[in-house]
């Protein structure tokens, strides 16, 4: 399977969390109960399932149209 | 008491008889033995994948750094998702290359990749260097575990004299099938657990999340967020990076690629493990929770913390569940450890050194290393003694120099030559070897740098030795003229199909 353009937003997860840390590394807000470096990482570990999913998705189309 | 044992002995008889059972009358080749016979769908690979997440450094160290250590705890919950987001790429890649070459172990890889028995050998050792300390340190936790949900009624030693023999039986039984096998069972137990016991126990004791984590704060400021010097945001941004390179380097996970039926079982677990991988969030809250009911505990101890808690809360064959689900974080890694060390001892040890070994007796000679390794391993656990962390450690060192090499040689034409994978891997290793005897950190090497630089993980500086001179050697000798599939030498050596044999269409 060739790489695509969209296949780039694999590369958010590294950057949106590590790059994140620094700036998320504080106690408040609670967020979902969670002190916010926490609820920072959680959330982006729940975002790398969403866009792993939606490259998949794209890849999966692009792999039927080109059957068909 | 007595109920604890007897809910711990019926799971330990059920896993091994699953382990057994798992060989379904098959006759047990080295494909079938190492890699399933390459027969496993998402399911199956899902579940050995998932081992790398939940093994007893998980279950005991997750909820004892959290206990001890608090925010630092994290970067567990963050190497796994950026190392599952890269193996929807990588893994396919490695998978297409190792499956019409019946590759069955990662040391094979090298070898065809570079066509270098001698590269196959280094790895090899690699491999195994790192694999012994995590067996080590499985054998560990399983005797910490047993003993702790038994009340003490069983001795650490003798937990893990019968854990070895079980392991010992089901794995030179049923090879990887077994680990599967378990890894089902394993995976069921220590999602219910951890769940349970993740929610159930912040409520009880404190009212919710919220109020648990604001009692943790007001006792003890600063835990729940990274200091500014020593385990900083830097710190941690440098070990994950560090393990996520790592995370696909160790054998077990690298060899259970090969056990896939078809790519698209890495793409689909891609989206799955990281969503999974938040179970570890419950163990952290477990960890988080026992800080100010079990107060006290320190050093080492911390990794009691879950275990302790749960013996205060719950009834006794509740925490024989609890231990149970334990032991079996420590049997599934630990059957997969000793697979692909004794497969990587028999196939790129034993077989060159025979000269080209039949297929037969190189799967004989792998099963009857299973219990020489799982005694050397067991005979250190007992040893006991603190250095066991500083060599796990270092494990994930040694394996993560094989990173560089690996990559470079994705494309149908390696990139860089064999020499200069040689001397990288090389190189690497032998820098490993000196920052974990010296006890060096980036700190002591350059004093006078700032804070952020001093915090970066020391690995960093084997990783970075080991690609200057990679791409030294590389500029020198050039890329390789043509593609090195397994033509002369390992051809030969090895009894992998030479490139003729291998049809085009999956290059």
């Amino acid at each position: 399977m060739p790489l695509r353009r969209y296949h780039l937003l694999a590369a958010l997860p590294t950057i949106g969390l590590l790059a994140g840390i620094p700036f998320a590394n504080r106690l408040e807000p609670y967020v979902l109960g969670l002190p916010f470096l926490l609820f920072w990482i959680v959330a982006w570990v729940l975002a790398t399932s969403a866009i792993m999913w939606l490259i998949w998705g794209l890849d999966r189309a692009r792999a039927g149209a080109s059957k068909s | 008491m007595s109920a604890a044992l007897g809910v711990l002995a019926a799971f330990f008889v059920v896993a091994i008889g699953l382990g057994i059972l798992a060989r379904q009358g098959r006759d047990m080749n080295l494909e079938q033995w190492s890699v399933g016979g390459r027969g496993f769908g998402s399911l199956f690979v899902f579940l050995l994948m998932a081992g790398e997440i939940y093994t007893t450094f998980t279950f005991l160290g997750g909820s004892g750094w959290a206990y001890g250590k608090g925010a630092p705890a994290f970067y567990i919950l963050c190497y796994g998702a950026i190392a599952y987001s890269f193996s929807y790429f990588l893994l396919p890649v490695i998978w297409r290359y190792a499956q019409p070459r019946r590759l069955v172990s990662q040391a094979d890889y090298f070898i065809a990749k570079y066509d270098s028995p001698a590269l196959g050998v280094i790895v090899a050792v690699v491999g195994v260097a790192a694999l012994v300390p995590y067996l080590v340190l499985q054998l560990r936790g399983l005797g910490i575990i047993v003993s702790e949900a038994s009340y003490g009624s069983i001795a650490p030693a003798t937990a893990m004299w019968t854990g070895t023999a079980a392991l010992i039986f089901y794995v030179v039984i049923s090879g990887v099938r077994g680990s599967a096998w378990t890894a089902a069972l394993k995976d069921v137990m220590i999602l219910g657990v951890v769940i349970v016991i993740g929610v159930y126990l912040p409520m009880h004791y404190y009212g919710g999340y919220h109020a648990m984590f604001d009692a943790i704060a007001r006792a003890k400021p600063g835990f729940l967020t990274l200091p500014r010097a020593g385990m900083s945001p830097s710190w941690l941004i440098s070990t994950v990076l560090l393990t996520a390179c790592g995370f696909y380097m160790w054998p077990q996970y690298f060899a259970s690629v090969y056990t896939a039926r078809n790519e698209n079982v890495f793409r689909k677990n891609a989206v799955m493990l990281p969503l999974y991988q938040l179970v570890i969030l419950f163990v952290f809250f477990c960890g988080f929770a026992a800080l100010l009911v079990v107060p006290g505990l320190t050093g080492t101890d911390a990794d009691l913390s879950l275990l302790r808690m749960s013996k205060l809360a719950f009834a006794p064959w509740s925490v024989g569940v609890i231990g149970a689900a334990g032991l079996l974080t420590a049997l599934v890694p630990g059957s997969m450890i000793l697979i692909s060390a004794a497969t990587i001892l028999a196939q790129n040890v034993y077989r060159p050194l025979t000269r080209g070994a039949s297929d037969r007796s190189v799967v004989v000679v792998a099963r009857a290393l299973v219990p020489v390794v799982a005694l050397l391993a067991l005979l250190l656990a007992l040893r006991g003694g603190q250095a066991i962390v500083a060599l796990l450690l270092m494990g994930y060192n040694i394996v993560t120099q094989l990173f560089p090499a690996l990559m470079l040689s994705l494309a149908a034409r390696p990139l860089v030559s064999r020499a200069a994978a040689i001397s990288g891997i090389v190189a690497g290793e032998i820098t490993v070897a000196s920052i974990t005897l010296a006890g060096t950190s980036v700190a002591s090497l350059f004093p006078s740098a700032p804070q952020m630089i001093k915090d970066l993980n020391v690995g960093l500086v084997a990783l970075i030795v080991n690609t200057v001179v990679l791409a030294v050697v590389a500029l020198i000798t050039g890329r390789p003229a043509s593609e090195l599939a397994p033509t002369r030498a390992a051809a030969a050596v090895y009894a992998l199909p030479p490139r003729d044999q291998v049809s085009a269409h999956e290059l």
